[in-house]
């Protein structure tokens, strides 16, 4: 099996990279072998100038990798997990204070320094993680779903610690299962079954895409729903909780026509309109069209 | 309120209280029969407390629910025969296969003898998984075990479902096959309880409460959330650079909130066409230069973000 297949990319200092894909894609293999983890079989990886595979323990101390388990010391507080990590990447202690209060204070940690990782939330103990892999200044930032299990207001936390990064020419490098985070990425790589099936920055992705999305809303989206199934156009179909979300051939011919059926039909809609495709659309267009294996 | 054989679960300004801590402040809602509800929050909510205390793990301090009829305080053996329950760190056991997992929980959920063997057959179809009953469960791809452990917590036939965050972490392609699954249960008059704070599961439901803090903070169908709920309007602004930028607007007094997507900012303000100019001229006098400025619609996220920081702000005002 070849779980990541010749795949070439790179991502420049100051970007947030965004690497999606279905599961199975291959994202954490990737991030692995950058990492210096995975040897590859072939092909190679440069982090921060240093080439991974001849030199993993150099490039150790270039990258940080956040993999989605990081290893918080639950019975630690937060103070003696930073020092932890400190520690182990060497930080010389008139360095890592400043840069713990830095970090401390942009991930809203810093009243609960002297808490038990274990007792923190979800959100908290995944910042902290955060705080512990940044914590030796790394040229090059590795994460591995990041967010998965936390909530909105912790995301975007995290997420404006890694736009703090940036401003230090940081790389990041994120792979994501939310799609509306890649949203947040300057570019987005879709890996599907080992290979890229498109890279760009999302503004350009929506751009490019030649397929439409109409978004209808309906009190009886079900309704809708299957009157809709016989129309000719429409390439997917997703039903929400009050409408649905079609990607079609073509919205200005569609939108009349779909009026006038539905019209005839005599099925009521409240609003028909056609909307920016979001990197989902974009996503579930091209993995479908490729076909999956399971899904 | 009156209890009618049309709602699923009625909750009566439930309360939920540990020691001096109110977890759950006397929420009230009605969930109709095939509605798929969405129950939404930030961790720590309260999201967790009321779904045990309506699936009768959990005692309320005061106030009522019912599900399916059954009163959760006095009837709690009824409750939980009635409904089913999966979460996204469902207990599958991962070293049995497909097939042993679904005998199991027909096992526990006293399934009848007569019925066993087409319910087993029922959930292999509705998982997509015929053919592979003979598989080690703890090697199915994600959103196959979704699909079982889903098909696992309805083999009882029960009325109502509660799921808590079922699609976490699954890719897109099978959220949207697994959402269709639980749309045709509720088209069969399955009512279905959806605890998340993904914001692509909530797009799912019908209609969708907030929680924060214990309390409901709003209440509607996804449009009616993004179209009302919201404190001001939102306000996309392309500008360089963007750290600077994030900083300035902070500072103002008429941006409720701030948060970067790409390379823009998505602002909350009172109202777009007061607030343009203003901010315009205030960050030009920073050097920040702006590309694009424009009003748009706001994300259920947004709607999220801004209904639950909000909220903390009053308190921290009160407090």
């Amino acid at each position: 099996m070849r779980a990541v297949d010749a795949l070439s990319f790179d991502v420049g200092a100051g970007e947030i990279f965004g690497l999606v894909g279905p599961d199975g894609a291959g994202k954490t293999t990737t991030l692995r072998m950058l990492a210096g983890i995975l040897p590859p079989d072939s092909g190679t990886a440069i982090i921060a100038g240093v080439d991974v595979v001849r030199e993993p323990e150099r490039a150790k101390h270039m990258l940080s990798y956040m993999p989605q388990r990081f290893g918080l010391y639950e019975e630690l507080s937060v103070d003696e997990n930073i020092r932890f990590y400190a520690d182990l990447f060497g930080v010389p202690p008139d360095e890592r204070n400043q840069r713990a209060m830095q970090l401390l204070r942009a991930a809203g940690l810093s009243e609960y320094r002297s808490r038990f990782a274990g007792q923190l939330s979800g959100g908290m103990k995944q910042k902290l993680g955060l705080v512990c892999a940044l914590i030796h200044r790394p040229k090059v930032v590795l994460l591995d779903e990041p967010t998965t299990g936390v909530d909105p207001v912790s995301r975007r936390d995290f997420w404006r610690i890694l736009y703090e990064l940036l401003a230090e020419g940081v790389a990041i490098l994120t792979s994501t299962a939310y799609l509306d985070e890649a949203e947040r990425c300057h570019r987005v790589a879709l890996l599907h079954h080992g290979k890229l099936l498109f890279c760009d920055e999302p503004a350009r992705l929506k751009a490019n895409m030649t397929k439409s999305v109409i978004v209808i809303r309906s009190a009886d989206p079900r309704h809708l729903r299957s009157t809709l199934e016989g129309f000719s156009g429409i390439s997917s179909l997703v039903l929400h909780g009050d409408g649905v979300r079609i990607v079609v051939d073509d919205a200005a011919l569609r939108i009349p026509e779909f009026r006038t059926k539905l019209k005839g039909a005599n099925v009521s809609f409240d609003w028909i309109d056609v909307v920016e495709p979001a990197i989902e659309d974009i996503f579930v267009d091209v993995v479908s069209a490729k076909g999956t294996s399971h899904g | 309120m009156v209890e009618t054989a049309a709602n699923a679960v009625v909750i009566e300004n439930l309360l939920k209280r540990f020691g001096t801590f109110v977890a759950v402040d006397r929420i009230s809602l009605q969930v109709r029969m095939g509605e798929v509800f969405g129950f939404l929050g930030p961790n720590g909510a309260g999201k967790s407390t009321t779904i045990r205390m309506l699936c009768g793990l959990l005692r309320p301090t005061g106030g009522r629910a019912t599900v399916a009829g059954y009163d959760v305080s006095h009837r709690p053996e009824q409750v939980r025969q009635h409904i089913g329950y999966m979460s996204q760190k469902f207990s599958l056991y991962n070293d049995l296969t497909v097939i042993e997992n679904i005998r199991l929980f027909a096992g526990l959920y006293s399934v009848a003898r007569n019925e066993l063997h087409s319910r087993v057959a029922w959930a292999l179809e509705m998982a997509g998984l015929e053919g592979q009953q003979t598989l080690i469960t703890g090697t199915l791809p994600g959103g196959w075990k979704q699909r079982l452990a889903l098909g696992c917590a309805v083999l009882h036939r029960p009325p109502i479902i509660f799921l808590d965050e079922p699609t976490s972490g699954v890719d897109p392609v099978s959220r949207r096959r697994f959402w269709e699954l639980i749309h045709q249960m509720a088209e069969e008059g399955v009512t279905v309880f959806v605890t998340t704070h993904y914001m692509e599961e909530a797009e799912y439901c019908n209609r969708l409460a907030l929680i924060d803090r214990g309390k409901i903070v709003s209440l509607g169908t996804p449009t009616e959330l993004k179209q009302d709920a919201m404190r001001g309007e939102l306000l996309l602004l392309e500008c360089a650079p963007l750290g600077p930028a994030l900083d300035a607007v902070h500072s103002l007094p008429d941006v409720h909130d701030a948060a970067v997507f790409g390379n823009a900012l998505h602002l909350v303000v009172k109202n777009v066409e007061a607030a343009g100019p203003h901010l315009r001229s205030h960050l030009e006098a920073k050097g920040i230069t702006i590309s694009r400025i424009e009003r748009i619609r706001p994300s259920l996220e947004d709607v999220f973000v801004s209904l639950t920081t909000e909220r903390g702000r009053q308190q921290e005002r009160e407090s």
